[in-house]
């Protein structure tokens, strides 16, 4: 069966059919095409969530104050809530069980000024375990600390891009930069893989920023990390408390929707994650489909192939062709040909996802690949899925007696 | 060479079923020339099918050679046809992919015969019928005449025992199947043993002996004097 002469009549059947080789070919090699890019696109958007969403920290609360809707314990409705340095060492103290790290956030915008260059940025007052939460990376320089919030120092951490676009490749690290009328002093440069929006970004001590808004004891919003080993549900309930202590000390009605809010990362994480996997399920759906249409074409060819060649096999048969060879040489050509075209489109495939890498993240496909072991899975089930086509229409052609192939139509 | 002893064969077509051969007595001899002659749906294609085992028989014996042909499955069958029986087809059945020489040397490949063997020998059968400087040629490159000798040199390359022709001359011209004849008879000058099944009464005569069927049973089975087809040519 695998002697050198059997291979050497293939090779000749296949060199002087180009069409049918063509034809087989070509359906196996665009059904695995199709396959490995499809599932690595589905990787890729998979990629996309998880970078979007692993940007922060999981394990954190993000506290916003509101207006209460209704009136409560003398309180009139629509009253504007504020959060201040009080409330931040009261949750520290009753949560201290669950809590890693709370932090201000006090986000201003407004203009920023090095020598002649200027633009806007938002700037944020906020105490140093707030680098914790945006998982701020240092280039150069330091963060925030506490002797800064301890001095109320002028001290900025400025965005990539800030020191981009105002130092024009200068060093910004000592240099004094105008915030808003106030002159501070850049300790650090930070990056951020949240995207360019968080490398604008600039960070102050909160104190400092209470300082120059006429020593202000209020803080726009809290944000708070929780221990990671509490888990979802810990964190759960550590919302719930965390929510009913709030609206007892702000004197806001239990029921009121409205007085204040806290965003659980934890629990969108879940959702999105699920939504992630979803897609990643519809999409090998979909790439699973193009195998299934790629056996069923390459199954076709089969049948046509064979039903072509029955005179052929009915001359061979006539010559002294045992049924054995005939369906040896119909599987091997098969085989041999789906082989070598399955294995090409894999490799393109492959290589048209690694070219792709970063080009397609504007349609939320990140660094799309497959794993190479399902991609040889598909190209082998395929190649199976061909010989078993092929090897029930060659049992039959093997069957029929020469005299019924080679009567004259 | 042959040996047959009241063979049957009948057909089955939906209920109905079609007694085609109706027990035949009929031997042949080695170096025998002869022509099974009939008109259409006497049967006589059936009976050639039959001796070439590409069809089997319902009742009967049937001896080749001294081999009983009984009960063969599908591979045997093959290696007995590869062995003893070389065919010649109406429509040449040539494959239409492989050259000349390839086609001849096709029987030689199912017998296990080597590759430079092959090309050697196929080389020098297109030799015996003339086609030598055709052998790279497709059989779409090549006349009527041609293609029917190139079948006639592929049934002669495995050296079988018995040559079956089914209306050999039935798709050429008569100068053409006169010189397919006159080919035939040199190869059976040489000791070949040749059954011609043929309605064409002038490629019978040719023959050395006629077996006439009709209706499925043998009317007339005479020694004829050979018609030489060297003279027409």
């Amino acid at each position: 069966m695998f002697s050198r002469d059997a291979w050497k009549e293939i090779f000749e059947t296949i060199q002087k059919n180009k069409l049918r080789t063509f034809l087989s070919g070509f359906t196996v090699a665009i059904g695995i095409f199709i396959f490995v890019v499809l599932f690595g696109f589905g990787n890729g958007l998979t990629n996309t969530f998880a970078k979007f969403f692993g940007d922060d920290a999981t394990n954190v609360f993000f506290i916003f104050p509101g207006r209460t809707s209704v009136p409560y314990s003398g309180y009139k409705a629509d009253r504007q809530i504020e959060f201040d340095n009080s409330d931040l060492a009261d949750i520290e103290k009753n949560f201290a069980m669950f809590v890693d790290y709370v932090t201000p956030r006090i986000t201003r915008g407004g203009l920023v000024k090095y020598k002649n260059e200027s633009n806007n940025y938002t700037n944020m007052g906020v105490a140093p375990s707030h680098q914790f939460n945006e998982k701020t990376i240092m280039m150069k320089g330091r963060y925030v600390n506490n002797q800064d919030i301890k001095d109320k120092t002028k001290y900025a951490v400025i965005g990539r891009l800030v020191e981009k676009d105002l130092f024009k490749g200068e060093d910004a690290l000592g240099k004094y930069v105008d915030i808003g009328g106030s002159s501070f002093k850049v300790i650090g440069v930070f990056q951020d893989d949240g995207g360019d929006n968080e490398e604008r970004k600039i960070y102050i001590p909160y104190t400092t920023r209470q300082l120059i808004e006429k020593n202000t004891d209020k803080i726009g919003q809290i944000v708070l990390g929780f221990k990671p080993q509490i888990g979802y549900s810990g964190a759960m309930s550590l919302e719930n408390s965390l929510e009913k202590y709030l609206k007892s000390k702000k004197f806001i009605n239990p029921n009121d929707e409205n007085g204040l809010f806290i965003r659980n990362i934890a629990d969108q994480l879940k959702q999105n994650q699920q939504l992630a996997s979803v897609l990643q399920i519809i999409v090998s759906f979909v790439a699973f489909g193009t195998i299934i249409a790629g056996i069923i074409g390459i199954s076709n060819i089969m049948v046509f192939v064979v039903k072509e060649r029955t005179k052929e096999l009915g001359i061979r048969k006539a010559l002294g062709a045992t049924p054995k060879s005939v369906i040896s040489t119909i599987l091997l050509e098969s085989i041999f040909i789906t082989t070598i075209s399955g294995f090409v489109g894999m490799i393109l495939g492959t290589v048209l996802l690694n070219a792709m890498g970063d080009t397609l993240e504007d349609y939320f496909i990140t660094d799309p690949y497959i794993d190479t072991g399902i991609a040889i899975f598909a190209t082998i089930l395929l190649i199976i899925c061909g010989a078993l086509a092929g090897y029930v229409p060659a049992r039959k052609a093997a069957k029929i007696k020469p005299i019924v192939a080679l009567r004259d139509e | 060479m042959i040996e047959i002893k009241d063979l049957h064969k009948s057909y089955k077509m939906g209920s109905n079923s079609l007694h085609v051969l109706k027990g035949i007595n009929f031997n042949v001899e080695e170096g025998e020339l002869v022509a099974i002659m009939g008109s259409s749906g006497s049967g006589k294609s059936t009976l050639l099918n039959i001796l070439g085992m590409l069809d089997v028989l319902d009742e009967g014996t049937y001896t080749l050679d001294g081999v009983p042909i009984i009960n063969l499955n599908e591979t045997k069958a093959a290696k007995y046809r590869n062995k003893f029986l070389g065919f010649i087809f109406q429509s040449f059945n040539l494959i239409n992919y492989k050259s000349a020489a390839e086609n001849v040397a096709l029987p030689l490949y199912y017998q296990g015969v080597g590759r430079k063997e092959r090309q050697v020998k196929a080389l020098k059968y297109l030799e015996q019928v003339g086609l030598k400087q055709w052998a790279g040629h497709l059989p779409s490159e090549l006349s009527g005449g041609q293609k029917q000798r190139v079948a006639i040199a592929r049934a002669l390359a495995a050296e079988p025992k018995v040559l079956m022709a089914d209306e050999p001359t039935g798709a050429l011209d008569s100068k053409t199947s006169y010189e397919v004849m006159d080919l035939l008879q040199k190869i059976n000058d040489a000791g070949n043993t040749i059954l011609i099944v043929t309605h064409e009464p002038d490629i019978a005569d040719m023959c050395k002996r006629i077996v006439h069927l009709k209706d499925g049973v043998i009317v007339e089975d005479k020694m004829v004097d050979q018609v030489r087809a060297s003279q027409y040519v």
